[in-house]
């Protein structure tokens, strides 16, 4: 289905209703019902598919701040997981027509057969702005019910983001290898709160073998495989609502080469006693600059995070601050002084975004293989 | 890295006159430049030909040399102001080029200056087709792949190893002959028989075709710690084939996924970092082969460009201003990013919109080149839209180009276009192909018939499909309901349908429209542009309209101060007849008023220019000059006052309509301004205040014509009314002639009358700008044409002051101006016309508005007079001013026009009443002789000192050429003329030698042009039968650049230039010191 211009004048009207009483107009081209989460945006221009699958946007309604989506239809490959993460998904203006050679489908499609609602012609930019000042907020999004006082009680039964585990929800229930007979010199356990394919597939690349753990497994089961280090995954909702994660990088803490990201750096720094703090609206694009203060050099970065490192919580004589983002000089990454690890608040797999932070990977593998030459 | 403290003093480049490729871009970009590199305190020594610029105004640099654009003159400022360093990246191509001149004759080594910003190996390896392709294949990229062949048997074996089609070029010869694309054995053959003769050394190119690949273009910034950002991505809506410049381009990039933007981004990083740009911004080349996602990189720019104008206005990221602050040292997190004040530049700016940028084009100009595009640039302007969608952008664009559409409107019907000549004008590339694709889509045509033909991709054109479906509906809907819907009304603003648009489609007034629109509270609102697709507040205020819900000009409203507040309208995209110049009044206006305390608001929509920086006025709105977008503004705004005497005539022309719903025009009225256009009126009034007009008459049809014609008697002026830039004025010498230019007129003139004029012959014209409060008047600048009257005052060299007239006749002239300014009751300025023959002062033409020549005496005489003028219109008076008398000024100013013919093959390059040049230099020297051939030398057509002269004149000029001939003669220079004019040559005891006509014989002119024997070219047409070979002479003297003079009394300047610079060597000097000593 290339060519969709029936959709053109088939619309329903839809709302977005926020826990703070604020209404936006809409409509809904192919998707009806009703759906609520955390309304959040992302800025990134390119890389809705990959957005959709992310793990990390569990629990939360996107809005997309470039206007015009599904430009380049989505196909078999740009996935992150194996299905559509988001509550829902906001945006200006669907295209009619997807155009791209690897192209397999029309965005709307897609969408609809992974029941979202996505809705469009809503004042994308106004929405924006309203997180911006007001903060990240709670919101649904309906077809069907129009009145705000039966909206904001439904809202009221929706969990808040912060305090919510999240991770179970997105968690695989068995652990697996994901490229179980490659040829490899390492062997990366990974534990998965979320993961991104991107992460897999780049760690296989570099010659890990790459085993994938559920959240919930303890430091006995990881152990068993012998790894060469740990992996602690991206993943969606309130670092400080996985106490049994943050337990289990404990007992690995000077015993393996570890490496975060995102979520993953916010574990590990919970687990090195220091505290996480909910920002305003949090950072999802593409675009951040994070500085790496070791090496004196920007990187343009992934983001998507809602939660952050409180600098001032970490022992500093231990820990170190080695990334800083420069738009608002929060932490984007730490190391250890005695012990084998680092972890970034960023995506360095990108997917979306660019590719300039991949060297980290590089530097996780090098840990790795130093590590174990040594003991 | 803090500044570099090593240097203090840096020289700039300027790119010089405006031509097609090299624009107002530059002034834009400079001007940036050297404003940031004066806030670090250095200081700014800057060289650049074009007076009409905001860069050669006194206070933007320390030392501003309008001098040339040549090694010589470049070497002498270098050597009077010793820089530490030169910064090449901000000229354009002229200043680069001109930069690796200076750099190759040794001279920056032997003055010890540094080149910042890309040092010499950069710039070549970039610039060089071999080096850059080394270096691209070293970093693992790919380029087209091509072959050499020298016999039609290497071009067979390379067409095997490549595939076709092919591209075949022939090795060193000009302007692309002997080549051309071939798809099989057969073609190959023809055509690389063809190169291989042409080809002065035997060879040819075969090359991969990539046409009809899509292109991208990425906007990239470097700094000194190897950090890199990119700015703005863009992708051309016209496939490869059509140059970037004349293409629809579209940013950001609509139709690339994350894995191919991201696989660009790689491999831009890869190439500037093998090319070595050290600081700075460049932009990267891609093509993209639809069917597999097949990357090759086609060119690196690595200087700011006319696309890092077009990313800095599409973005908000001033892209000139941090190159110049990488050049010397910053790097990109040291530097703040203005609009959100807290954030640093070191980010890629994320849009929320869609921007369009259409080009403009001036085919019309040039009836004898067709309208196809390719790969030479050949569009004078360009307009930018910003819109929520593709469509709304589309649409605001294609109604801000003003050539007469309101949109993606229906101006032919697409019944009447035959299937023959649908398919031919959406399959070669041309200035309406994107109307093409409207007709076609309305006939039925499917969108995957009409990539078939075009290779546009998809996504473009099922856009444009949507918006033809939804009018079809629309007008379905009003056709049921004598009305529509407040969905479908809104649906349609939201796509950027115009009221006028609208009006069309529903048959009625745009009146209507706008009455039924605000009856259902459909209103434009308008958004921010701010890098940062709102993530964090933004400080400047930069907006462009669509209709949603929150319209942020109202909530920073609540903040805003009790300034009073006046808007200046702009000019608009770029043409011919309405340039920069235009755009130099409005900053200046804008500049002016703020130093009254006034709050600026700027309208416009054309990206290149200085008054789109969000740093020129305290508002910018991004918008067509319409009626209806202008009254948008309007509406929020609340303006105390409108000008619209500055930007040319596009804001003149909605003066009538803004005055009727009261907005507030301040300066000249709209009733004087009727006057001044109305031509009975005016003739009363002319006549009433004893002045003289040439006699004229206006006709509805060929007998008034005649009859008029013969009353006046021939030569006349012909022209139709309400036409800009003497478009389609002609100089008719016979009744046969007019019946034909009425014939022709009948398109443009659209019922309203043709207009006669006495054309007065070897008249002097004088070009006067004055500036007036109403009841006071002053001469602000006057300049006599060295071409007689009949060439458009713009394509005209002209000299401040008059250099010919006496002191009696200058006075009189002042008074007429005068008396004409107070009787016409102008607030602010306006520009006139004379012509003077035998004593006798005719008045042409009163424009109460400004005019090309501003910018021009501003420079000459170091008097702002836009500025001047718009404190006038704001309440100051005359008196509260110092003026300078142009009869006492000290130095003569020569400007000259730059005309854009080696762009049109097949177009005569003789001057006539219909206006062609794109740009102009000045030239100022002590002398007549040294500031003409200072003129010359900067129009790029420097004067020989000795060699050979081609002399061949019309019979009317062949009574004064003996005098000529013999200055020259005397001058040691080869004179060589045909038959005819030797024989008044000889009479009169020239030594001359005779050459072959065109074709007839082995040594004919056409062949010494080529082969450069020939140094300079006085040629005069006879009357209107301009003989086909003396075309071909002087097309042929474009190609080689050998100067060609067609009229008598550009020879005789010619002359005093030659003389002048045989007699000493030029001097260079600063405005700011002509300025102290007093010009």
């Amino acid at each position: 289905m290339k060519h969709a211009f029936w959709y053109l004048f088939y619309m329903k009207k839809a709302i977005i209703y926020l826990e703070d009483g604020t209404i936006f107009q809409g409509r809904s081209i192919f998707s009806s019902g009703e759906s609520a989460g955390e309304m959040v945006f992302n800025t990134s221009m390119s890389g809705y598919q990959e957005i959709l699958t992310d793990p990390s946007y569990a629990g939360q309604i996107v809005t997309m701040t470039y206007p015009l989506i599904g430009n380049y239809g989505v196909n078999e490959e740009d996935v992150e997981s194996d299905k559509v993460h988001v509550k829902g998904f906001v945006v200006k203006e669907f295209a009619r027509r997807y155009s791209n050679f690897r192209a397999t489908k029309c965005l709307m499609e897609y969408l609809k057969e992974n029941n979202i609602i996505a809705i469009e012609n809503v004042d994308t930019r106004a929405l924006t702005r309203h997180l911006r000042v007001c903060g990240a907020m709670k919101g649904i999004i309906s077809t069907e019910d129009f009145d705000p006082k039966s909206l904001a009680d439904k809202l009221k039964k929706v969990p808040d983001m912060e305090g919510s585990d999240w991770v179970k929800e997105v968690s695989i229930k068995e652990k697996y290898i994901w490229n179980k007979g490659a040829k490899h010199d390492l062997k990366v356990a990974v534990i998965d709160c979320g993961v991104k394919f991107n992460i897999l597939r780049i760690l296989a690349s570099l010659g890990c073998e790459v085993h994938v753990f559920p959240s919930t497994a303890s430091a006995e089961e990881i152990l068993a495989i012998n790894p060469s280090g740990l992996f602690i995954s991206n993943g969606p909702g309130d670092p400080a609502a996985v106490p049994y994660v943050v337990e289990t990088v404990k007992a690995f803490l000077g015993k393996l080469p570890m490496f975060g990201i995102c979520l993953g750096n916010q574990i590990l720094g919970l687990a090195l006693g220091g505290k996480t703090y909910k920002l305003k609206f949090g950072h999802r694009g593409a675009n951040h600059p994070v500085k790496d203060l070791k090496e004196n050099k920007i990187s343009i970065t992934s983001q998507n995070h809602g939660f952050c490192i409180d600098i001032e919580s970490l022992n500093k004589e231990d820990v170190e601050v080695t990334h800083i983002n420069l738009n608002d000089k929060t932490v984007e990454g730490i190391d250890h002084k005695k012990y084998p690890l680092f972890s970034v608040q960023y995506h360095p797999e990108a997917s979306p975004g660019p590719h300039d932070a991949q060297y980290l990977f590089d530097k996780f593998i090098k840990m790795m293989k130093d590590f174990h030459a040594e003991t | 890295m803090p500044r570099r403290n090593d240097i203090k003093k840096i020289l700039l480049i300027g790119s010089g006159p405006i031509i097609i490729g090299q624009a107002c871009e530059f002034d834009y970009s400079g001007t940036q430049a050297c404003k940031a590199l004066k806030e670090e305190g250095y200081e700014v020594v800057l060289i650049n030909s074009n007076p009409a610029t905001i860069m050669t105004d006194p206070e933007i640099s320390d030392a501003t040399y309008v001098e040339p654009l040549t090694p010589e003159f470049v070497e002498r400022v270098i050597e009077k102001e010793r820089p530490d360093a030169l910064l090449p990246t901000l000229g354009g191509q002229t200043g680069l080029n001109l930069a690796m001149k200076v750099s190759e004759q040794g001279i920056l080594e032997k003055y010890n200056v540094e080149l910042i910003g890309a040092p010499y190996d950069v710039i070549k390896k970039a610039e060089d087709r071999e080096c850059f392709k080394e270096a691209v294949l070293k970093v693992g990229l790919e380029v087209p792949e091509s072959a050499f062949a020298h016999t039609i048997e290497e071009a067979r074996e390379a067409a095997k190893k490549i595939g076709f089609p092919l591209i075949v070029r022939s090795s060193y010869t000009l302007g692309g002959t002997g080549g051309g694309i071939v798809h099989n054995d057969e073609e190959l053959e023809k055509i690389a028989f063809l190169g291989l003769e042409s080809s002065m050394n035997s060879e040819i190119l075969i090359e991969e075709s990539i046409e009809g690949w899509k292109e991208y273009e990425l906007e990239v910034m470097r700094d000194c710690k190897d950090n890199v950002v990119i700015v703005c991505s863009i992708e051309n809506l016209d496939p490869l084939g059509v140059h970037t410049g004349d293409s629809i381009t579209v940013a950001p990039a609509q139709t690339l996924s994350d894995k191919e933007y991201q696989r660009m981004r790689d491999q831009t990083l890869a190439v500037i970092r093998e090319i070595g740009v050290e600081t700075g911004g460049c932009n990267v080349q891609f093509a993209v082969d639809p069917k597999n996602g097949r990357i090759v990189v086609i060119e690196v720019n690595p200087r700011v460009s006319r696309s890092s104008a077009l990313a800095s206005k599409a973005t908000g990221f001033p892209i000139a201003k941090f190159a110049a602050k990488l050049a010397i040292g910053y790097s990109l997190d040291e530097i703040q990013n203005d609009i959100t004040r807290e954030t640093p530049a070191a980010f890629e700016p994320t849009i929320d919109y869609c921007v369009t940028k259409i080009p403009r084009f001036t085919f019309e100009k040039f009836p004898e080149a067709g309208d196809t595009l390719g790969v030479s640039m050949k569009s004078v302007g360009e307009t930018m839209a910003i819109g929520r969608t593709f469509k709304e952008s589309l649409q605001k664009g294609l109604r801000g180009l003003e050539i007469g559409h309101v949109g993606l409107d229906n101006k032919l019907n697409f019944k009447d276009i035959s299937d023959e000549k649908m398919t031919q004008r959406l399959k070669v590339p041309n200035a309406s192909r994107i109307f093409y694709i409207k007709y076609a889509l309305q006939k039925g045509m499917s969108i995957d018939e009409i990539f078939e033909i075009t290779k546009i991709d998809p996504w473009f054109l099922s856009n444009i499909a949507e918006l033809v479906e939804f009018e079809n509906k629309l007008k379905k809907e009003f056709d049921e309901k004598k009305t529509v819907g407040e969905d479908s009304l809104r649906q349609a603003k939201q796509w950027g349908f115009g009221d006028a648009q609208l009006a069309q489609i529903f048959l009625t007034t745009e009146k209507e429209v706008r009455s039924l629109r605000e009856s259902l509270g459909i209103r434009a609102v308008f958004k921010l542009v701010d890098t940062c697709a709102a993530e964090f507040e933004a400080y400047t205020p930069y907006y462009y309209s669509t209709y949603e819900d929150e319209d942020e000009s109202k909530a920073a409203k609540k903040e805003k101060s009790q300034k009073k507040k006046i808007m200046i309208l702009g000019g608009g995209p770029n043409r011919i007849g309405q340039g920069i110049e235009f755009d130099y009044c409005c900053c200046h206006a804008s500049f002016a008023l703020k130093e009254m305390d006034f709050e600026t608001i700027m309208v416009n929509s054309n990206p290149e220019t200085v008054s789109t920086d969000y740093d020129t006025s305290d508002r910018l709105y991004f918008e067509p000059l319409t009626f209806e977008d202008v009254m948008n503004i309007v509406e929020v705004e609340k303006p105390d006052g409108v000008i619209v005497q500055l930007g040319g005539q596009t804001p003149l022309n909605l003066a009538h309509a803004l005055n009727e719903v009261g907005v507030p025009i301040i300066g000249t009225t709209v009733e004087s301004i009727d006057l001044a256009e109305n031509r009975e009126k005016f003739s009363e009034f002319i006549t009433k205040l004893g002045l003289s007009q040439p006699e004229n008459g206006a006709a509805l049809s060929a007998e008034e014509a005649i009859k008029i014609a013969q009353r006046i008697g021939y030569p006349v002026l012909a022209r139709p009314s309400y036409v800009l830039g003497g478009r389609a004025m002609k100089i008719v010498y016979d009744e046969k002639s007019l019946l034909e230019f009425i014939e022709e007129a009948k398109d443009v003139s659209q019922g309203h009358p043709v207009l006669i004029d006495q054309f007065i012959e070897d008249a002097i014209e004088v070009d006067v700008d004055g500036i007036s409060d109403g009841q006071d008047a002053v001469v602000a600048g006057m300049m006599e044409h060295i071409e007689n009257a009949g060439i458009h005052s713009g394509d005209s060299a002209c000299v401040l002051p008059p250099h010919t007239l006496s002191s009696t006749l200058i006075k009189r002239i002042k008074k007429h101006t005068c008396d004409i300014a107070k009787g016409l009751k102008v607030v602010g300025l306006l520009n006139i016309q004379f012509a003077i023959k035998r004593d006798r002062i005719y008045v042409l033409e009163v424009n109460p508005r400004a005019s090309r020549t501003v910018p021009f005496v501003s420079k000459a005489t170091g008097v702002s007079l836009a500025k001047i003028a718009s404190q006038i219109m704001a309440g100051k008076k005359i008196s509260d001013f110092k003026f300078v008398d142009i009869e006492e000024l000290k130095n003569i100013s020569v400007k000259e026009s730059v005309l854009p013919f080696s762009r049109f093959s097949g177009v005569d390059i003789v001057l006539g009443p219909e206006m062609k040049s794109t740009g102009e230099v000045m030239g100022i020297d002590e002398t007549f002789g040294a500031a003409f051939a200072k003129s010359q030398a900067a129009a790029g057509q420097s004067l020989p000192q000795d060699g050979k002269i081609f002399l061949s004149v019309n019979d009317t000029d062949k009574r004064n050429i003996a005098f000529l001939a013999k200055k020259l003669f005397d001058m040691k220079f080869h004179l060589l003329s045909t038959r005819g004019t030797a024989r008044a040559l000889k009479k009169n005891g020239i030594k001359v030698q005779i050459i072959d006509k065109v074709g007839e014989g082995k040594n004919d002119l056409l062949k010494l042009i080529k082969e450069n024997k020939i140094n300079l070219i006085i040629n005069t047409p006879s009357g209107q039968k301009s003989q086909s070979d003396m075309r071909s002479i002087r097309a042929a003297a474009i190609l080689q650049n050998v100067p060609c003079i067609t009229t008598i009394q550009g020879a005789w300047a010619a002359i005093n230039g030659i003389e002048s610079s045989k007699e000493k060597d030029f001097n260079v000097k600063s405005l700011q010191e002509y300025y102290r000593k007093g010009v």
